[in-house]
């Protein structure tokens, strides 16, 4: 019994030293690191280009990350830290791209397409109201419907 | 027949777009950086790391940046492109190692060959970041004016090689720069 709990304490004592050395950056100052996280999510991995350089483990994310720490503690702000990534990876590095002559397309071409939809539907509803002929019943159309009203029955 | 034509054309075009970004590559970005004159820097050289060079010193000439590293699996894939270049002498071509061990740097040269006339070692990847790298391998043709013309990214292939970046440093090279 007692060798277990010896090693027990012992690998405890290893995956706590572990924790906590991983955690370190996050103990020293949960504030800073929070607006790290922060400005990450704003970014896109390059390397693995549907994540976040927040939630990406690539090698570059890990630097990209300990970059915008390093520039936070320095004083910088946040418009200066997205500009300073914008400058080296470009507008794709931003998931919220700036509206300009070369994300045009990709702000309005979703409103253009719906607005496209919208009116060929329009169109094509008035043409199939158009094409029913507003022509009065005749007579014997008449004679018919009173018929079938006046049976009473509901139609099996 | 006639109420088929748009649906048609309409079908048509979106078949050109999804043909057109088939064969695009997602892992090509435009750098912002193309155009701009190139970060600064002043690295160790990883031969002897006592010694440093900058672009500074590099002035006055058309040179190839080439991003590499000892376990960039895609830098085997050109190395044997860069070697017979230098081979040629057409072009300094000039190595920033990235976030890579000296010792295994140096083994990797000494058994695929060394195809720099230098290596600068960015072992923090700061410099890298200055660049804008974020695929290893990557190259840069850099003019002697020290302005950034054009980015390769991933693998030199002989058809870039042939087809773009060499007529490019041709014509940087012509008085009056291009």
């Amino acid at each position: 019994m007692a060798p277990r709990a010896w090693i027990a304490a012992l690998g405890a004592a290893l995956c706590l030293g572990v924790g906590a050395q991983e955690a370190r950056p996050l103990a020293d100052d949960p504030v800073l690191e929070a607006q790290v996280l922060r400005i990450a999510d704003e970014l896109r991995c390059l390397v693995c280009q549907n994540e976040t350089i927040a939630a990406s483990n690539a090698d570059l994310a890990v630097d990209l990350r300990k970059q915008i720490r390093t520039q936070l503690r320095a004083g910088r702000s946040e418009r200066e830290i997205l500009d300073f990534m914008v400058q080296r990876y470009g507008d794709f590095v931003l998931y919220r791209p700036p509206l300009k002559g070369a994300t045009l397309l990709l702000w309005v071409g979703p409103f253009a397409l719906l607005a496209i939809g919208g009116l060929t539907l329009a169109l094509a509803v008035r043409r199939r109201r158009r094409s029913i002929p507003a022509t009065a019943p005749s007579e014997a159309d008449r004679q018919r419907a009173r018929a079938l009203l006046d049976a009473g029955e509901p139609s099996p | 027949m006639k109420r088929y034509l748009l649906p048609l054309a309409v079908f048509a075009l979106l078949v050109g777009f999804l043909a057109a970004g088939l064969k695009l590559d997602p892992r090509e970005v435009p750098s912002p950086l193309v155009g701009k004159p190139a970060p600064a820097f002043s690295l160790p050289t990883l031969g002897e790391p006592g010694q440093r060079l900058g672009n500074q010193e590099l002035r006055g000439q058309v040179w190839l940046l080439n991003v590499w590293a000892s376990w960039c699996v895609a830098c085997r894939q050109e190395h044997p492109l860069l070697v017979d270049l230098a081979r040629s002498g057409r072009v300094t071509l000039i190595g920033l190692n990235y976030k890579d061990k000296r010792d295994e740097a140096l083994a990797w040269l000494a058994e695929h060959g060394d195809p720099y006339r230098t290596s600068v070692a960015d072992v923090e990847g700061l410099v890298g970041i200055d660049y804008g790298v974020y695929g290893v391998p990557e190259t840069f043709v850099i003019d002697a004016a020290g302005v950034i013309r054009h980015k390769h990214i991933g693998p030199v292939t002989p058809e870039a090689l042939q087809g773009t970046i060499l007529p490019l440093v041709d014509k940087l090279r012509l008085p009056g720069g291009a």
